[in-house]
């Protein structure tokens, strides 16, 4: 007796097998000969590597605002976190090889004339650490975050603006030079990672697919929880969350592994993009970021994780472009989309094309009804 | 991917049984709920009045009475939302509901529909009660939950009773007021509880969901006891049951709904009007 879909639904198959189209094919087309029409630079895969880590961002944002209610306009924080947490070992792997030739130190602690490493970089120069690192201080930094504001039941607005307000304070602390962690300038003039030239195309190649690895990774992760009794728990409580505590749930707990689950989640994408862009620095804590997020999965729809995807490639296409060719209108064409998806597809892209087409939207399996969203705008 | 989803809904046999009530229960009397003495006032305002009321094992009580009558202040007190002044409150003879929390009460089988309907509009029917059944609820037990072949009869048993059996899989947002207040008891049931107080169950339904109620209810007293408070004369009537008359926060009257009506007290401030 079926009595819900699995984790492996219409639309994750769906999802899933586009991803692993990509992620192979473009590695392939970079192999053409430049002259061909089909091929893909190592410039754009880059680029569209970046969207995969953008990507994993905003299915990280919509397991909590989607399925949980909890609005964050932080979580560019934990992304960032994870970018540093990845940046510090990237500087670590320079060695000696930096302008002032310091074996220990990386350049701007030489600048600042700083005699020696702060202990919280030691251990960066082993893979494996970082890699602990990446996840271990978004998770920590939401669970104490989420244990603090659950457990004392800030929600909504408030919840929010803490948030805000969390990834405001990081920013204004990693500005810092006292900070050791490059102060304005932030981590760059990365050389190698794992011992491979990070300006060789096999290591963008690589890196390229590893992004899509973990989003692939990430999203049958997050169809597990959603899926699961703990999922549909989740929802109750964005839709009922005074009942659910009623029936014997404990709401703080649901919301700390979510919430801890997608700060990790957010890390790993950060960890993923810097290598890529090849640089680090605090403006990835801008507020700015957060609530761009939030527009990505407003825009896609909540509560699909594909719609997150949609959303969050969507967006930064339209990004990457528009700041090309009209860089005054972006911002306001950001703000413009926000307010009309709010406004207009409270289910985002994602719902318009549902409407169009019940037959093939998400996973209708037999006697399972579609996974339904709230109606109303931006819940806070 | 069948194989995948398979595995995934196999259903694990072990047929742990969901904690129904306290073993502390003892009903050897007969009765299930003591109220005595009990009395509570807000700001001076005496919402309830020396109340007294006993309820037999297996009963369905009709409570009515005039607005502000303490109702709802009563099933306030019996589920440990509001502490009474003085008095006491006994579940069986060894339960003191007033030493104990909320969900310890809910625990020890009192279950509570509220007035307003409040059920999870954006999940199946089936899911509402999936949600609502006993067991343990922490975090990695719901997220590695798997339906035992006990539990989903359980669910069907409820989906039975409350008849929303066709509407398993609709979205409970979808539901009729009426099926949402069924959708309401059956979250109840799920959680097995041995005492169940609704609280006006029939505000805007149709005559026929009145009816369907009516049913439900009475099909329930025996394996549960029931304490209805409802301001519609003629769904109390149709369930030809005991009637106590609450008034300014105490007992005026108490028998079956004919005797209730002819009595003097009542007629002047209640029916009489
Ligand atoms: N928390 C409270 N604070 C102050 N007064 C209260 C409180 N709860 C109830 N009351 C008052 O106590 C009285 C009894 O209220 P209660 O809700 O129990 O009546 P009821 O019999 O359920 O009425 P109704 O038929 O309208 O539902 C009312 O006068 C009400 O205003
Ligand atoms: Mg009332």
């Amino acid at each position: 007796m079926t009595t819900y879909q699995g984790i492996f639904d219409k639309s994750t198959v769906r999802f899933l097998a586009v991803l692993i189209a990509i992620a192979a094919a473009v590695p392939l087309l970079n192999t053409l000969d430049s002259s061909n029409p089909l091929h893909v630079s190592t410039y754009t895969m880059t680029l569209m590597g970046k969207y995969l880590c953008y990507a994993l961002l905003a299915v990280a944002v919509d397991l909590v605002w989607g399925y949980l209610g909890i609005l964050s306009l932080g979580h560019a924080a934990f992304f960032a976190l994870g970018g540093y947490a990845m940046g510090m070992y990237l500087m670590r792997q320079i060695g000696d090889r930096g302008v002032y030739g310091d074996p220990l130190l990386p350049d701007f602690m030489v600048f600042l004339n700083w005699q020696e490493l702060p202990w919280f970089w030691n251990g960066f120069d082993q893979f494996w650490y970082a890699a602990l690192m990446i996840v271990l201080v978004p998770g920590l930094l939401a669970f104490v975050f989420g244990w603090l504001a659950f457990r004392s039941r800030v929600t909504g607005v408030y919840l929010s603006i803490i948030t805000q307000a969390l990834t405001y304070a990081l920013l204004l602390a990693f500005f810092r030079n006292e900070m050791g962690f490059g102060g304005n300038n932030g981590l760059t003039d990365f050389k190698d990672i794992l011992g491979f030239d990070l300006q060789a195309n096999a290591t963008r190649v690589a890196l390229y697919i590893a992004s899509a690895v973990a989003l692939g990774l990430s999203y049958i992760a997050c169809r597990f929880v959603v899926t699961s009794r703990l999922g549909r728990v989740a929802m109750a409580i964005r839709d009922a969350e005074s009942r659910t505590r009623f029936i014997g749930y404990k709401v703080e707990n649901v919301k700390l592994f979510i919430f801890v689950m997608s700060a990790v989640l957010a890390g790993i994408a950060g960890a993923l993009y810097v290598p890529q862009v090849g640089i680090i620095n605090p403006s990835e804590f801008s507020p700015l970021n957060s609530i761009e997020l939030v527009v990505w999965v407003a825009l896609g729809g909540r509560a699909t994780l594909y719609g997150a995807v949609v959303g969050a490639v969507a967006v930064n296409y339209a990004k990457t472009y528009l700041t090309a060719a009209l860089p005054e209108v972006w911002l306001f064409t950001l703000g413009a989309m926000f307010v009309l998806v709010t406004l207009f597809l409270p289910k985002g892209v994602m719902g318009i094309l549902q409407r169009k087409s019940p037959a093939n939207s998400s996973g209708s399996d037999d006697d399972t009804p579609k996974p339904e969203l709230p109606q109303d705008g931006v819940k806070a | 991917m069948r194989l995948i989803e398979e595995f995934q809904h196999r259903e694990k046999v072990f047929d742990f049984m969901m904690p129904n009530t306290s073993p502390a229960l003892d009903v050897s009397k007969g009765y299930l709920l003591y109220l005595e003495d009990i009395s509570v006032s807000f700001d001076g305002f005496k919402a309830i009045n020396n109340l007294n009321l006993y309820i037999k094992e297996g009963e369905l009580r009709c409570i009515i009475g005039p607005n502000g009558a303490g109702k709802t202040t009563m099933m306030d007190i019996i589920t440990g939302k509001t502490r009474p002044d003085s008095g006491s409150a006994w579940f069986g003879q060894k339960i003191n509901l007033l030493e104990m929390s909320e969900p310890e009460i809910a625990q020890a089988g009192i279950g509570r529909k509220f007035q307003k309907p409040t059920v999870f509009e954006h999940q199946t029917v089936f899911a509402n009660l999936e949600l609502s059944m006993a067991g343990a609820k922490g975090v990695f037990t719901t997220l590695m939950a798997r339906f035992s072949a006990s539990q989903l009869d359980h669910i069907d048993h409820v989906l039975n009773q409350i008849g929303l059996k066709q509407q398993r899989n609709l979205l409970a947002g979808a539901l009729s007021h009426g099926q949402k207040q069924w959708l309401e008891i059956g979250m109840l049931l799920m959680q097995n509880p041995k005492l169940l107080l609704v609280d006006e169950p029939v505000a805007g339904m149709t005559h026929q969901e009145m009816d369907r109620t009516g049913e439900l209810l009475s099909s329930l007293a025996g394996e549960h006891t029931v304490i209805l408070v409802e301001h519609d004369m003629d769904f109390v009537r149709s369930l030809a049951n005991q009637v106590t008359v609450l008034h300014q926060g105490s007992v005026l009257a108490e028998g079956t709904m004919d005797q209730v009506q002819s009595d003097k007290k009542v007629v002047q401030v209640y029916l009489g009007e």
